[in-house]
């Protein structure tokens, strides 16, 4: 921070006429939208020209054409500090629209192409019967799978990170504290796949139990666990310490000040946190793969024999690969998204609802 | 969080009615903290477990193996005698994934400048929303982008990159489906740019305010209030953030399945299809797997753990020393 004081004085030092420096000749407002349609347009005419047939290479120029010209342009008119200054800010839109564009395909695919066969007869449908290559079936036996594994998930996971979130924050100091948050930090990191290897070691290969829904849901509930400890520990560290304070000096205790005081302040954002861990979870595949090995007809029950999930049914869908199944793959991706979308929706919801009155 | 030590610390006067609370509700608080302490424990025995169950396996699988387990480039893990070796895995996972944070990390700061400091109030908000409803977007859904949509499009641009920087050989493409490792590292960049770009953001909202304003009031540009006073604040959070995405870039699993053809070979090309990741490996083989190719497959699982727990602990690490810019 030190360098802002030391700097700047020196340069109005420097400048001989402080009328000068402050009334630089600046580019107007309007020019760096110029710049943008004209490099845009000259993107488009040299992709045009020298025949690129990839769209991504016309992108790419006129971004390169749009920094390069605001740069040049400011250097000229504004000198180098508002050039620098223009540089940075026409590289920060360029960053913002090369996230956008492959977030909007995304979008636009799955709703482009998933909207072809979803209709009332996909959602309640399974693949029984059903040969990948016809037309028809639907999910109906995946949204059940989903709902069972992330439903037994969070039926672990939400207490076990919540209490975990409650030790670190209200309680922990010491060492077992700084054990605990390390390795919550370290279980963030944990691959899917490998909480799937864990419990196909442990669940299915040791205890020799069958492939089921919930040797999935045990897998989910370890890596939504440092999810839920994670969110929560920043919204507990929200809550003023002096709400904390005021309830213990009017003789309440701890525990009774945490239940009462502390998670009401903070409920709305545990509730946002644990509802985007479920939206987080609902889409994993890979756990479900190794341990719940998918099905083609329904299966109410959790506790015994191969289920299948969203997740897994879009990526049998698309192994099959045929028109048919490409088309049945974009349905179920549609429906899980919009499925972790209401789940956002849900959370934000939450958010609004429970968030305290006298906020920041 | 120190009520207690602070209220201990503070005048002798009402030592003795925080004595009396105390005795009054030992039993509540006993009980709650037993049971949120359990909770913390339960977590590290996981830990735990899961590192023991994946290295017994492993030494199992190990036992078996005929190959060299690090520097065989085959995996026959349920042929009679079973060899296979992990190093075209680990090449293809620290490739791909440093590409993905290549591509990932500098345009997930320039969002986040965006979000943060950049876009006009409007745009902000949903733009940041928008961001964080898509690091929810699951990695199938991006696995089926990438194999049915991004895969084709990707052709031409690699022609492109061929003709010019072919010669390097990590650059060549032999007009193959554009199933190869770089685009892996680009649909892993897409993946995580949500998660770097939605820590980053919030930890360069929190740079102090009254730093900035100073940095504007003598005079400063934004792009130099941004870099005296913003970018040091948040940078042991956005390495922090950054590796949270190469730790999901590492373990991506379905995205990589979907996309990459594999094949057991280190192609020098990284446009040219084939190589294989740790990940994908084990989802893509797993039905086909006997018992020592499931313990083979786990065996590469504990490698891949280990290598994010590294991933992490540098991490921390860095983040510790780091730590006296933010406080």
């Amino acid at each position: 921070m030190s360098d802002v004081t030391m700097e700047q004085p020196q340069v109005a030092d420097r400048a001989p006429q402080p009328r000068s420096s402050l009334r630089q000749p600046r580019l107007p407002r309007w020019a760096p939208p110029a710049v943008a349609i004209t490099a845009a347009a000259v993107g488009v005419a040299i992709g045009l020209g020298a025949g690129l047939s990839s769209r991504i290479q016309w992108g790419l120029i006129a971004a390169l054409l749009f920094v390069l010209g605001m740069y040049g342009l400011a250097a000229r008119v504004e000198g180098r500090r508002q050039a620098k200054d223009r540089l940075a800010t026409s590289l920060v839109w360029v960053c913002f629209l090369i996230a956008v564009v492959p977030l909007l395909s995304l979008a636009w695919e799955t709703v482009g192409r998933g909207s072809k066969v979803l209709d009332g007869s996909f959602l309640s449908h399974s693949m029984s019967g059903v040969l990948t290559i016809q037309p028809g079936g639907g999910v109906y036996h995946a949204i059940i799978g989903t709902l069972e594994q992330v439903g037994i998930a969070t039926a672990i996971a939400a207490p076990v990170g919540l209490l975990t979130a409650i030790y670190l924050v209200e309680y922990g100091r010491g060492r077992l504290a700084k054990v605990v948050t390390f390795f919550v930090d370290v279980m963030t990191g944990v691959p899917s796949i490998v909480a799937g290897l864990f419990v196909l070691s442990f669940w299915i290969l040791m205890l020799d139990f069958g492939y089921s829904g919930f040797a999935g849901s045990m897998a989910l509930a370890i890596l939504m666990m440092p999810v839920v400890v994670r969110s929560t520990e920043e919204m507990l560290k929200l809550v003023p310490n002096e709400l904390r304070e005021a309830s213990l000096a009017l003789g309440v205790p701890k525990w009774r000040t945490i239940l009462k005081v502390v998670l009401p302040t903070a409920i709305g954002g545990i509730a946002t946190g644990v509802t985007l861990a479920v939206a987080r979870i609902a889409g994993e595949t890979a756990p479900i793969v190794l341990l719940v090995f998918g099905s083609q007809v329904i299966n109410n029950n959790p506790f015994d024999g191969a289920q299948s999930s969203l997740p897994y049914y879009i990526y049998e869908q698309w192994a099959a690969g045929n028109e048919a199944s490409y088309d049945r793959a974009w349905a179920a991706a549609l429906v899980l998204i919009a499925f972790v979308m209401i789940l956002n929706l849900v959370a934000r919801g939450i958010a609004r609802w429970k968030a305290p009155k006298h906020g920041r | 969080m120190d009520i207690t030590s602070t209220t201990a610390a503070g005048p002798p006067g009402p030592a003795a009615p925080a004595g009396r609370a105390k005795a009054a509700t030992r039993a509540g608080d006993r009980v709650f903290l037993a049971l949120s302490r359990g909770s913390g424990i339960l977590l590290l025995v996981i830990m735990a477990a899961i590192a023991v169950f994946l290295t017994v396996r492993a030494a199992s699988a190990l036992s078996h193996d005929h190959g060299n387990f690090f520097t065989t480039f085959e995996w026959n893990a349920n042929a009679t005698p079973p060899v296979f070796g992990i190093a075209v895995l680990a090449f293809g996972t620290i490739v791909s994934s440093l590409i993905a944070m290549l591509i990932a990390v500098p345009v997930a700061i320039g969002v986040a400048l965006f979000i943060s400091h950049y876009a006009p109030r409007r745009i902000a908000a949903p733009v940041a929303y928008v961001i964080d409803l898509l690091a929810a977007v699951p990695s199938i859904v991006y696995g089926l982008w990438g194999a049915l949509f991004l895969v084709p499009h990707l052709g031409g641009f690699y022609s492109w990159l061929d003709d010019y920087f072919g010669w390097t050989g990590v650059l060549a493409y032999h007009d193959g489906a554009a199933r190869s490792l770089f685009t892996i590292g680009i649909l892993l960049a897409i993946m995580i740019l949500p998660i770097v770009t939605s820590v980053s953001r919030e930890v360069f909202l929190q740079a102090p305010k009254m730093h900035e304003e100073a940095a504007l009031a003598l005079g400063a540009t934004r792009w130099e209030v941004i870099r005296m006073s913003v970018l040091p604040f948040g940078r042991s959070g956005v390495i922090s953030a950054s590796m949270l995405g190469l730790g999901r870039a590492l373990g991506e699993t379905m995205a990589v399945a979907t996309v990459l053809s594999p094949s057991f070979v280190i192609n020098k090309s990284l446009l040219d299809p084939g190589g294989g990741t740790f990940a994908q490996n084990i989802a893509s083989s797993f039905k086909e797997s006997g018992d020592i190719g499931k313990d083979a497959l786990i065996a590469s699982g504990l490698v891949l753990f280990v290598l994010t727990l590294l991933v992490n602990g540098a991490a921390r690490l860095i983040i510790a020393r780091r730590k006296e810019y933010s406080e």
